[in-house]
């Protein structure tokens, strides 16, 4: 039971690094992101090649968020330069890069058409590896540690960088971009910033779960984007109070992990993990459509209300009418 | 210093070319506008009065024609590299602020406005201090609630506050396009006050779109009317001082040869 909760607390810490990313596209910039589900591979497909040539791994995480940064960057150009649609840019990009990783993951091995890469036999020079040894913890404790860190870090930074001239300005052009350019501020510029922030986060996600899970698979993005949805609205939904930016980052963490934990008590008691992704489907669904099927309960109940209110009238005022 | 402080010569502009739609918004439109000049412009439905506007300030690029700023031409710049020169306030009033961040958040984007955006923090203690001065100058209690979202202020609020903006570092020219059109009667004439009162203490240069007629006579030393998108009159000094509206309904009807088709003025 404890090993199924620890498990997915620290698989959460590592989406939610995802789920930070996506929530700088999808609610800061407003922009529906789906370069995402190539994104993570790519992360992850490049941890795995540099490790593979025994560089760092931790270097290989940074190395991985500037390759996602440059995903993201493409997406921007296609969507401001080229006027390309939001979420058709991302698909652009995304199937780029299923190409792109395979390529990546063929450098490894030296033959073409590789679509996966284990890392069993680099297993004890993964960053989990590494900081296990150091901290002279078991491995689930020390990754959870880890996992803690790094979420930390991440959205220390993402906290300052979003007070910030440039950060607000990003925040701005998604709230409004015609204020934004008659302030002056160039939102192809602020757009491209963001994208690439939100990709970057994500292929370090994707490095994160390629060194903790010891493999890359070309298809391990599939329904990544939902995933992080998911953990926003469950995180938005929970946690309803968090107004503030940094209470709403806070909101998306623990949304990623309780989705994750979740999940894990699910696989535990026995649905078969093929199934998950349509249970995802079902929670974001219904998270999506709350709204509006709370505002037509709402409204009907008021016309039910009207129309006993006008009955009444009727009834009583019956002369007259 | 040139007197001139804002020049467009014989600036065209037509949407959809070419198509069923094809619209000459702008024809052939020059205007000298001089420094300390605030003019109201006034013109029926599809006149070209806010396309005119949005030419200034380079929302789309012109298909003829020049425009001059101080001397400078800036005909051919981007949107965002005009706006340091430009405060604008928009029709509709969403389209003026950031609704899901502070009122404090939004005065600091326009404090920085035509500036580089760096990794320096958004704002600063000493800001707010002066963000706080000048929102009491609306009179509006906004000076108490700054860290609050923008979203939840009221169509005139935020049009007060989307003028502050403007005027925070002082334009060169400040665009008002129908700034008081989706407000109730009350609340634009507030907000007209506030309009008047930031325009008169730093004698900004202004170009306001209404299309109210009693206001384009009663604000402003020049009334400028517009009519398929040429300006057919353009009344100054003396002249716009004795103006009423029956003279400006007659000289519109003897210059353009028809009647003046905005029920919108005539009503209002």
């Amino acid at each position: 039971m404890l090993d199924t909760l620890l498990a997915g607390v620290c698989q959460g810490l590592i989406w939610a690094v995802l789920a930070l990313g996506v929530y700088i596209s999808f609610r800061i910039l407003d922009f529906a992101d789906l370069t995402c589900e190539g994104c993570i591979t790519l992360g992850a497909s490049i941890s795995a090649l540099l490790i593979w040539k025994e560089l760092n791994p931790f270097l290989s995480v940074l190395v991985a968020f500037l390759a996602g940064s440059i995903a993201g960057t493409v997406t921007g150009l296609l969507n401001t330069k080229l006027k390309i649609p939001p979420i058709l840019s991302g698909i652009l990009t995304m199937i780029s890069l299923y190409s792109i990783n395979i390529h990546i993951m063929s450098l490894a091995t030296g033959t073409g058409g590789t679509a996966n890469l284990s890392l069993l036999t680099f297993r004890g020079n993964t960053a989990y590896a590494q900081v296990a040894s150091l901290l002279g913890l078991g491995r689930v404790y020390s990754s959870l540690i880890f996992g803690v860190v790094v979420v930390l870090a991440v959205s220390g930074v993402l906290y300052w960088f979003f007070g910030t001239e440039l950060g607000c300005a990003i925040r701005a052009t998604g709230a409004n971009a015609t204020m934004c350019r008659s302030q002056g501020i160039n939102t192809d510029l602020t757009k491209l910033c963001g994208l690439a922030l939100s990709n970057g986060l994500i292929a370090t996600s994707g490095a994160l779960l390629c060194q903790y899970q010891n493999y890359a698979d070309v298809n391990m993005g599939v329904g990544s984007i939902i995933i992080g949805l998911a953990s926003i609205i469950i995180g938005e939904t929970l946690f309803m109070k968090f107004q503030n930016f940094y209470m709403k980052l806070t909101g998306v963490i623990l949304g990623a992990v309780i989705y994750r934990v979740v999940v894990a008590f699910v696989i535990y008691s026995g649905m078969p993990s093929t199934d998950l992704k349509i249970m995802t489907a079902g929670i974001v669904t219904v998270a999506l459509a709350l709204p509006t099927i709370q505002k037509s309960i709402a409204s009907s109940r008021l016309f039910k209300k009207a129309r006993r209110r006008e009955n009444g009238r009727r009834e009583g005022g019956g002369e007259n009418g | 210093m040139a007197e001139i402080m804002l020049e467009l010569r014989s600036v065209s502009k037509t949407f959809n070319p070419g198509t069923v739609n094809e619209k000459k918004a702008i024809d052939r439109v020059s205007l000298n506008v001089r420094r300390g000049d605030f003019i109201t412009i006034i013109g029926g439905n599809g006149a070209g009065k806010s396309t005119l506007i949005n030419a200034i300030t380079g929302v789309f690029q012109i298909d003829e024609g020049e425009i001059i700023l101080d001397g400078a031409d800036i005909t051919g710049l981007p949107e965002h590299k005009r706006a340091k020169h430009f405060g604008r306030v928009f029709q509709d009033p969403m389209l003026g602020t950031a609704p899901n961040m502070a009122i404090e958040e939004n005065l600091a984007l326009a404090y920085r406005r035509g500036k580089r955006h760096s990794l320096r923090w958004g704002i600063t203690s000493r800001e707010r201090a002066f963000y706080r001065e000048q929102l009491r100058q609306l009179e509006l209690g906004l000076e108490e609630r700054m860290t609050q979202k923008v979203g939840l202020l009221s169509g005139g609020q935020r049009q007060a506050l989307t003028l502050l903006m403007a005027t925070l570092i002082r334009p060169d020219v400040l665009l008002l396009d129908e700034h008081t059109a989706a407000l109730d009667p009350k609340t634009a004439e507030k907000v007209l006050k506030i309009t008047e009162e930031l325009v008169r203490k730093d004698n900004l240069t202004t170009l306001m779109v209404t299309h109210n007629m009693k206001n384009a006579i009663e604000y402003g030393n020049r009334l400028i009317m517009m009519n398929d998108g040429r300006i057919i009159l353009d009344i100054d000094g003396e002249e716009k001082k004795k103006l009423t509206v029956e003279m400006l309904l007659e000289k519109f009807s003897r210059v353009s040869g028809s009647e003046f088709t905005s029920d919108r003025a005539l009503l209002s």
